[in-house]
């Protein structure tokens, strides 16, 4: 995916190292390798690759990750559906994906 | 004994998927359950996917000549990363259909294989409390999975990363453009019937004649946005899908200035060129929905500006069009 980079510093993602046992399940799960585990922590090796999919805070055993929890797959026409339900005031449609 | 059921199960579902052979995308689903490919056994591994029938197809397609057992979940005919981000394929779904198929009962091991892009929806460690099966995330893609089964479920760096070649971005575009049908066919007899307004208040001539070279510049306005920009998506510069699609817009515009220069005054001329950017920067940026890197959040972000100036310029391009035969 090194030809695809989208808008930098957009995602929202958080990882408390703190927290973090070091398990791996964040590096196993994520498709554009965000993650990386050394010497028993995780560290965010590549911020700005995250499309918040959620894989990495769904399969953290300790819930050290947040990523947006907004609901919605990054796609513009729910996103624009969403928008006109707020309008509207009726439940927003779904995209069809 | 269960797998004599999900045999014939399966060889039900075959003859009617073999009879759908439509375009109709939200009825492409298959039953879900379990199924067998071969002859497993109780020690044969089992593969979960979704009911969307084009990643059943996918799956099953490279699993000729194993023994495997596939669990199908609900996920109303949506494919696996998209069903895991809204919910349907998860945890508890997975957990859910392992009851109902008794696989306790049918494999004498407690492991699932997961396909990997189902992890925003599936986590591993609560499958296990929630049913009693370990799950195990496999490959992303079902061309892995004989290289993963065969190598010790070892995945390596390329089966874990996503990837966006032409061909996966070819694929996507029939549907970009089965969709646009209705809206767009509404928009161009719109187009046509405005296109009438003149100073002799309308003419049905001048609908046909104008609507006509409105109608071309659409077209290519949408074959910009909607086929091009997916095509040609890492060459365009820019991150952000309506900048792509803008750029493709200008060159339309250009086109447009060119092509009808001596014909129409320069008023509908700036209308043509405003309405052909917006278009083609809207559908560029409708295309985020279907591609495997960008966030909720930047998508947001790209479209709070981005809509609001496709809005003004499509505005202004058809009141500049409307406006046009007024000041020749």
């Amino acid at each position: 995916m090194e030809k695809f980079r989208y808008i930098d510093g957009a995602a929202i993602l958080k990882l408390d190292q703190a927290v973090c046992i070091g398990c791996g399940m964040c590096e196993i799960v994520c498709p554009h390798r965000v993650f990386k585990c050394m010497e028993k922590k995780a560290t965010i090796v590549d911020y700005d690759a995250c499309m918040e999919c959620g894989a990495c805070a769904t399969n953290c055993p300790v819930g050290a990750i947040f990523v947006n929890p907004d609901d919605g797959c990054g796609c513009a026409r729910y996103i624009l559906n969403s928008w006109l339900a707020k309008v509207t005031g009726k439940k927003p449609s779904a995209c069809g994906c | 004994m269960p797998q004599v059921d999900t045999v014939l199960s399966r060889a039900d579902h075959i003859g009617t998927i073999g009879a759908r052979t439509g375009i109709q995308r939200d009825k492409y689903t298959i039953t879900p359950g379990l199924y067998c490919v071969g002859k497993p056994t109780a020690d044969s591994p089992v593969l979960v996917t979704a009911n969307y029938k084009l990643t059943f197809d996918a799956l099953r397609n490279e699993l000729g000549g194993m023994n495997v057992w596939i669990l199908v979940v609900d996920t109303r005919g949506i494919n696996v990363w998209c069903a895991a981000g809204k919910g349907t394929f998860s945890t508890e779904e997975i957990a859910y259909q392992v009851q109902r198929a008794k696989l306790m009962e049918v494999v004498s091991h407690r492991e699932l294989i997961l396909p990997q892009c189902g992890a925003p929806g599936v986590s591993a460690l609560k499958l296990k409390t929630a049913c009693g099966f370990k799950g195990t995330f496999g490959p992303i893609r079902a061309t892995d999975i004989r290289p993963f089964l065969a190598g010790g479920k070892m995945v390596d760096e390329t089966m874990r990363s996503v990837t966006f070649n032409l061909k996966e971005r070819a694929v996507l575009i029939p549907l970009e453009i089965f969709l646009l049908l209705k809206p767009l066919t509404l928009t161009l007899v719109c187009l046509v019937l405005f296109s009438g307004f003149g100073p002799d208040i309308y003419s049905l001539d001048h609908a046909l004649h104008r609507g006509g070279s409105i109608i071309l510049v659409t077209i290519i306005s949408v074959l910009a946005g909607a086929v091009l920009v997916p095509l040609l998506l890492p060459w365009i510069p820019g991150r952000q899908f309506w900048l792509k699609g803008l750029l493709l817009g200008i060159l339309v515009a250009i086109f447009t200035v060119l092509r009808f220069l001596p014909f129409v005054g320069w008023i509908a001329l700036t209308g043509m060129a405003l309405w052909a950017m917006s278009v083609s920067s809207f559908l560029a940026m409708n295309f985020t929905g279907s591609t495997p890197y960008t966030s909720l959040s930047g998508v947001e972000m790209e479209m709070r500006k981005g809509l609001a100036i496709q809005i003004v310029s499509a505005l202004l391009g058809l009141l500049c069009w409307l406006a046009g035969p007024f000041f020749l």
